[in-house]
């Protein structure tokens, strides 16, 4: 009954996933969709069944309340965006749908997060299983001292994958919708850490993609990435959608205008503002969403 | 206009200088004291350590009474004296005269005043013997089953080692054969003219320090070097190798290191990885880092107390009890020594091993929790072989403090001569429960409880040489490992 106790289904994702998209690869630069409000093909995602749920969460470091009764509904096959000023909380939200906040002794959180119906926070959760659903990328590029090979097998090692070719195949695959294939073959098992940052960022988006995750959480994945590198983590961010769920945090409104179906906009904690991605940018309900996107915040 | 009051650059009064430049005269000053006493405990160590192994010559020194005697110049010293003539101080010199059962004792001193003539004629030598200490003289002849081998020079040196070597065969074990039961023998001439029969089995070694030439002299002490550090000692430890020691030393460094590095690392892991951080855990901490300053024969005492006379015991009781009462692990042993060097040392892995865990970035252990490893998994992957410079670290710094230590192995097991070996040919080969000996234990054995203290000083130095060698050389090996390892880690550059 509570999937986050089974890996089955995820195993089953990661041949599936393996299939489609290795052969098409994007290698023209996208042409369209550089101009806020411009969305290219706007969706309409709410007709997708909800993936996650997040209802009243509030959220506790110490003291210090981060989050204040956060109400978000993401859904299936969908990209949502989270944009706010620094400090405004994404990132913590960000790791409350992967319980990486557990590791912080003093957080404490009230309120329910569900995925797929299922309460993240119930006591019979394995947070392994939670996590290889939920992949995530963080803020700071973060590559193990390893060699560029290893860290892209190394969330199917810990699985137990111990076929070669099915570790080189997904490796090849990971790193080329990643957009570093090209850039890492020939130095495949040199050090990780001889990576520029911004490759090292595209390490750990292709980390994070080989183990086929259903839930993908990029925390300002594209903060330390050139435009070209840019172009291709939105295009794959683009591709990705038809089957994952993504959210991802930013500080580029082009950015959020270009990628994501939803936006969300925070404010100190508070859940400011929830719609359609063009509305938000073109029609805010919202005074400080206005603000905000227009480039009058502060 | 604000150039009125400037203040400028240069010092203000009276050029004293800046406050507290004199503390870097101080502070070099310290460091230069410090440097220089060490490089004077090593020269020391080094010169009298090798010169030990030096064929040094053979001198005939005729005094004015004219009495003569055959020896090596050992040590020099002034006479004190009245205050009558303060120029002119006058010396004597010890010589070591060998011959300690013919002559009494092995050590003479001359007056420098009384010499006459001092020659050292290329046909003296210096015999090693199994028993009784080294002989000096010339020898006169070889004598096989009582019929002088006739076509032998006294000078024929090469001529006497294959004798040598031939006797050996006669020896029963470590053993010589007595005179009248030796087939060959030699006689020797001692400086008064007397003449003493030594069966040739009971000479290790002929050494006619006046006939070499600068490489023999190399080459002899290339062999006694090599002697030293692979034989077995003789004659109460005066003589002979420090084989027993260095092996003794090795393995129990060895077993301590198996020992300290698991329980240091589970140690550290535990403080730093999964115990809730809060008072319990700070005192935790401090006890441990107190640990390390408790005076080593307490360590001792609690070995003595706890490995020996508790485990120890029980083993016995259930193991062994077909031996009883003879204790086989109740009593000090190399095991019972190892695990309390172990304990003695534990402190220091297990801080160094929690600094090199917390070197380890929060980001990368996210990182793989984030994929979905669990918490052992990723200490097994990520963190270990990150912190692996800090527990090598404190490997290195286990080993040097548990090598060089001797107070609590003088309860736990350690001996001035052991028994049998560490390592035979019965099973289980390698015997945890024997008594060992120690190349710290053998200096202070050597150097102060021997019965012959001056001819054993050159093997105090020469033991000492060897046991700060053994240390650096264990450290150097785990040094280089841990630079390998380090390099590893970082990769190229960026
Ligand atoms: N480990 C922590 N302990 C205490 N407070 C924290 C911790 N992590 C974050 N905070 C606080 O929580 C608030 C939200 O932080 P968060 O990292 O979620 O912001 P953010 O929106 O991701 O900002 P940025 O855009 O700069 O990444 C901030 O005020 C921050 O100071
Ligand atoms: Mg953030």
């Amino acid at each position: 009954m509570v999937n986050l106790r089974m890996a089955n289904e995820s195993q089953n994702r990661i041949d599936a996933a393996l299939s489609g998209t290795d052969a098409r690869l994007p290698d023209v630069l996208p042409t369209k969709g550089h101009v806020i409000g411009a969305a290219q093909d706007p969706r309409d995602v709410t007709k997708h069944a909800p993936k996650i749920r997040i209802d009243k969460a509030s959220l506790w470091y110490g003291t210090k309340q981060a989050l204040f009764d956060v109400d978000l509904t993401i859904h299936e096959r969908s990209v949502t965006a989270l944009i706010g000023p620094s400090g405004c909380g994404k990132s913590t939200l960000l790791r409350c749908i992967n319980r990486m906040n557990d590791l912080i002794d003093s957080v404490r959180i009230e309120g329910k997060l569900t995925l797929d119906g299922e309460d993240l926070y119930h006591r019979d959760v394995e947070v392994e299983i939670l996590r290889r659903r939920v992949g995530m990328v963080f803020q700071k590029s973060n590559p193990f001292p390893k060699s560029i090979f290893e860290n892209v097998a190394y969330g199917l090692r810990i699985q137990g994958v111990k076929n070669r070719a099915l570790l080189d195949e997904i490796v090849e695959t990971s790193l080329r919708r990643a957009a570093l294939w090209d850039e890492a073959k020939d130095r495949l098992h040199e050090s990780a850490l001889g990576l520029s940052g911004g490759q090292q960022q595209r390490l750990c988006i292709a980390r994070a993609l080989a183990t086929s995750p259903e839930v993908l959480l990029m925390d300002e994945p594209a903060s330390a990435l050139d435009p070209i590198s840019t172009a291709k983590i939105e295009d794959l961010i683009h591709d990705l959608r038809e089957r994952y769920t993504i959210v991802i945090v930013t500080h580029s409104m082009h950015q959020a205008a270009r990628v994501s179906d939803r936006t969300a906009f925070f404010l100190n904690g508070i859940l400011v503002e929830e719609g359609k991605t063009d509305q938000i940018f073109t029609n805010p309900q919202r005074k400080e969403t206005e603000d905000y996107v227009t480039g009058r915040f502060g | 206009m604000v150039t009125t009051a400037s203040p400028t650059l240069q010092a203000s009064s009276g050029g004293r200088g800046r406050p507290g430049e004199t503390w870097v005269f101080v502070t070099a000053g310290s460091l230069l004291t410090l440097i220089a006493l060490l490089v004077g405990v090593i020269l020391l160590l080094t010169l009298n350590g090798l010169s030990v192994f030096w064929p040094h010559p053979i001198a005939r020194v005729t005094q004015n009474d004219g009495s003569v005697l055959i020896g090596q110049a050992w040590r020099g010293e002034a006479i004190s004296q009245d205050s009558s003539d303060t120029d002119a101080v006058r010396m004597r010199t010890l010589y070591r005269i060998g011959n300690r059962r013919e002559l009494g004792s092995e050590f003479q001193w001359v007056d420098d005043d009384a010499v006459k003539s001092i020659e050292h004629p290329p046909e003296i030598v210096f015999i090693e013997r199994l028993e009784w200490g080294p002989a000096l003289g010339t020898i006169r002849g070889v004598k096989r089953a009582g019929v002088p081998l006739a076509d032998l020079a006294p000078d024929d040196f090469d001529a006497f080692d294959d004798l040598v070597d031939e006797a050996r065969a006669e020896r029963i074990g470590a053993l010589a054969p007595r005179v009248d039961e030796a087939k060959l023998i030699t006689t020797l001439e001692l400086a008064d003219g007397r003449t003493v029969d030594i069966p040739l089995a009971a000479i290790e070694r002929i050494v006619p320090a006046n006939a070499y030439g600068p490489v023999d002299r190399v080459l002899s002490w290339c062999a006694s070097f090599g002697r030293f550090i692979s034989e077995n000692p003789r004659e109460s430890n005066t003589e002979g190798g420090i084989l027993p020691a260095i092996l003794g030393t090795f393995l129990m460094v060895l077993l301590m290191s198996l020992a300290v590095v698991p329980l240091g690392v589970i140690g550290a892991l535990y403080l730093n990885e999964y115990a809730k951080q809060g008072p319990l855990v700070r005192f935790v901490r401090l006890a441990v880092s107190n640990l390390a300053g408790v005076p080593s024969i307490v360590f001792g005492m609690f070995g003595l107390a706890f490995f020996v006379y508790t485990i120890g015991a029980h083993v016995d009781a259930t193991l062994f009890s077909d031996k009883l009462p003879t204790p086989t692990f109740g009593t000090g042993g190399l095991l019972w020594a190892s695990l309390t060097l172990a304990l003695l040392t534990v402190p220091v892995v297990i801080v160094s091993t929690e600094e090199g865990l917390r070197a380890v970035p929060r980001a990368q252990r996210e990182g793989s929790l984030a994929l979905g490893s669990t918490r052992w998994q990723t200490i097994r992957t990520i963190v270990l072989p990150a912190a692996m410079p800090g527990i090598l670290t404190g490997t290195i710094l286990a080993i040097a403090r548990g090598a060089g230590e001797v107070a609590p192995l003088m309860l736990t097991g350690v001996v001035k001569l052991a028994a049998s070996p560490l390592i035979d040919a019965t099973p289980p080969f390698l015997h945890l429960d024997a008594k060992f000996m120690h190349l710290g234990f053998h200096i202070y054995d050597v150097g102060f409880q021997s019965p012959n203290v001056e001819a054993s000083r050159p093997i105090v130095y020469a033991t000492a040489l060897v046991l700060l060698v053994f240390i650096v050389i264990l450290n150097l090996a785990a040094i280089v490992w841990r630079n390998r390892v380090r390099r590893k880690l970082q990769g190229s550059t960026f």
